[in-house]
């Protein structure tokens, strides 16, 4: 078991800002977190010596069991400063192995902090099995009764594969801060031209994949401020919401995805979007607080003006 | 394409073990991750690096030294995987992880 | 092999799948009975409105044909890349399709793919991706991403990427080195029709690609880390080589 870092004052504490390690532990009840494969056991990657990448003694993510106001949970917690949080064999490995053991322990919840552009290029097939094996294992999981969450807040976002799983997931807590989509800015840039999407307009890339953009479209279920505790307190509401895998849900959530398509098929941008979703002020919803902007929110779909 | 390195310095202190191992740091570039656990020789810090920044050898001979003439660390195994890290951030994380290390009950 | 050669082997008893807008749907006919096909064509670049279209197709074979096999075809080179479908969350609409798939798993659909074109990363993951087993026929061509752009972004030159490729069934596009990882059956040989029938009649079981990994020897540690920290009794691991 690796040690918990020093206690944290009662004060914000940056989700975004924390590491792996320390963003989990601060999750958790205090000093429940244990390591399943800790970085004491250094189960690293073979594959990362010939590119000149030294290893992670984790392999980049943190796979633990811990309690959530006192409910057991399994969590992991992917660490964005190593290769960008991407998955690779080891990686993918420890993900797959906490939600095969969710199907057998039943625990309260699998908590999964994303924080990761997919799959790690330099384990390319490796990372894209993986990623297709930690998607059977969350809905595995799901089936057998334990509900999945994914939380989003990290530097590097929820993209790629990862992007995908985390919409396998019942449900996604966001921060603005948070980032989540399928092909990040920089690949659609490189792709398709500045043109099509500038990566270094800060303001566009979070009107198109940031937590405000996601929780107004549905494609996250919570959106809070950049705070652990905040975090918490999302994670355990959505304990006991979990989406059951029926005909009758799936069809439900289907209707949401073609009335979006329908409704936003043609908006020009986000703006354009927000507007049509009946946004009175849609220019000056970045600038709202998370719980001004949920209240905003709230009001359009309403159709308050 | 990696550097290995491995220390071994006397160093004063001969802690108790601790309850964990600790780890400290993020494989980043410019940063770089610790990992303490008590598993040396007493009397003795043991130091294992692996780099990928490759030619500091005579640098971490000097940071680590310093190093361990500045902490009880005897008795510890002290392991690093760095990305370039300056030796100003070692330092620090050095000391971080050890501190860390040690101030958890015996 | 195009689209209308592999139906044409796959059921020699006739189909009347359709082709429209890079997608493939309609039922077809086996010595087994009815099956329901559902796939991509022509490298589809799958966006949310085929992700949309292909999840519709799911919730309407597991609705009306309760049981039904379904047979997955993949020629897609991936997700579409536009803002626009990053604007309206792609990656949404792929799970749901996903969550689609797995609902047809649990209420007992037989799921079979096939990769017979081009088989990459989002036009892959949530679909062909999701089956019980993943076969491949003669063109197959599974990838994660085109050399010049892995290159690009690991800032490793082409030529060196190569050379690392030819030695690690990590990174060499092509079926064979998913066949090595465990991840997709070695290709069929003719007659597919009798490959198709067989990999049919095989019971679902869960995924156990990791461990067939280990047995292939090309992915040595996934299957072990996962146990680790899946806990429990050791998984029971099928030998390779059995019957596929």
């Amino acid at each position: 078991m690796t040690a918990l870092p020093p206690p944290v004052p009662v004060a914000r504490s940056s989700y975004r800002e924390s590491n792996a390690r320390r963003r989990l532990a601060g999750l958790l009840d205090p000093g429940s977190l244990e390591d399943l494969l800790g970085p004491a056991e250094r189960v690293t990657s073979p594959h990362l010596e010939p590119f000149g990448i030294p290893a992670a003694f984790d392999d980049g993510v943190v796979v633990a069991a811990g309690r959530l106001d006192g409910r057991a949970v399994l969590a992991a917690s992917q660490e964005g400063g190593f290769m960008g949080g991407a998955v690779g064999e080891v990686h993918g490995a420890k993900l797959l192995g906490l939600l095969r053991r969710a199907e057998r322990e039943r625990p309260a919840a699998v908590l999964l902090l994303v924080d990761s552009g997919g799959v790690r290029l330099q384990e390319a097939n490796a990372g894209l099995v993986a990623i297709s094996e930690v998607m059977r294992g969350v809905l595995a999981a799901r089936a057998a009764g334990v509900p999945v969450i994914a939380l989003v807040g990290g530097g590097w976002g929820c993209f790629g594969g990862m992007g995908i799983v985390a919409r396998c997931c019942d449900a996604i807590v966001m921060s603005e801060e948070g980032r989540l989509g399928l092909s990040g800015p920089d690949v659609i840039e490189a792709t398709c031209g500045v043109e099509e999407l500038d990566a270094s307009d800060r303001g566009l890339v979070w009107r198109t994949y940031g937590g405000k953009h996601r929780y107004l479209l549905g494609e996250a279920d919570r959106i809070v401020e950049d705070d652990v505790a905040a975090f918490r307190v999302a994670a355990l509401e959505l304990l006991d919401a979990p989406r059951p895998l029926t005909l009758e849900a799936l069809a439900r959530e289907h209707a949401h995805l073609a009335a979006r398509l329908e409704a936003f098929g043609a908006s020009a941008d986000a703006l354009d979007l927000w507007r049509a979703a009946g946004a009175a002020e849609p220019e000056r919803l970045p600038m709202l607080d998370a719980a001004t902007f949920r209240g905003a929110v709230e009001a359009a779909r309403r159709g308050d003006r | 394409m990696l550097e290995r390195l491995a220390f071994e310095l006397e160093c004063p202190g001969d802690p108790a073990p601790r309850a964990a191992p600790v780890v400290v740091g993020v494989v980043a570039s410019g940063n770089l991750e610790v990992l303490v656990e008590p598993a040396g020789p007493p009397g003795r810090v043991v130091i294992e690096v692996t780099t990928s920044a490759r030619g500091f050898g005579e640098i971490w001979d000097a940071v680590l030294r310093d190093f361990a003439a500045r902490h009880g660390a005897g008795g510890l195994r002290l392991s690093v995987n760095d990305a370039g890290a300056t030796p100003a951030v070692v330092t620090l994380r050095l000391d971080q992880a050890v501190e860390e290390y040690l101030a958890q009950p015996r | 092999m195009t689209a209308p050669e592999l139906l044409a082997e796959l059921f020699p008893g006739g189909h009347a799948v359709r082709g429209e807008g890079g997608l493939l749907l309609g039922p077809a006919r086996t010595g087994a009975g009815e099956v329901a096909v559902v796939g991509t064509h022509g490298g589809l670049e799958v966006g949310v409105e085929a992700a949309l279209a292909l999840a519709a197709e799911l919730l309407r074979i597991v609705r009306e044909h309760p049981g039904r096999p379904i047979v997955v075809l993949v020629d897609s080179r991936g997700q579409r890349m536009s803002r626009r479908d990053e604007l309206l969350g792609l990656n949404g609409y792929l799970g749901h399709l996903a969550a689609c798939v797995e609902l047809a798993r649990r209420r007992g659909h037989p799921l079979v793919a096939i990769v017979y074109g081009d088989a990459v990363s989002g036009g892959f993951l949530p679909l062909g991706f999701m089956a019980d087993a993943i076969h491949a026929v003669e063109g197959a061509n599974p990838w994660v991403m085109s050399p010049t752009a892995m290159s690009r972004v690991t800032k490793v030159p082409l030529e060196r990427l190569r050379e690392l490729a030819d030695a690690s069934p990590l990174l060499a596009p092509g079926l064979e080195p998913f066949v090595r990882l465990g991840a997709i059956e070695p290709a069929w040989t003719p007659p597919l029709a009798a490959a198709l029938e067989a990999a049919l009649a095989r019971p679902p079981r869960p995924d156990r690609r990791a461990e067939e990994g280990l047995a292939r020897g090309g992915r040595r540690l996934a299957a072990v880390v996962a146990a680790r920290v899946a806990g429990g009794a050791p998984a029971a691991r099928e030998p390779s080589g059995s019957g596929r």
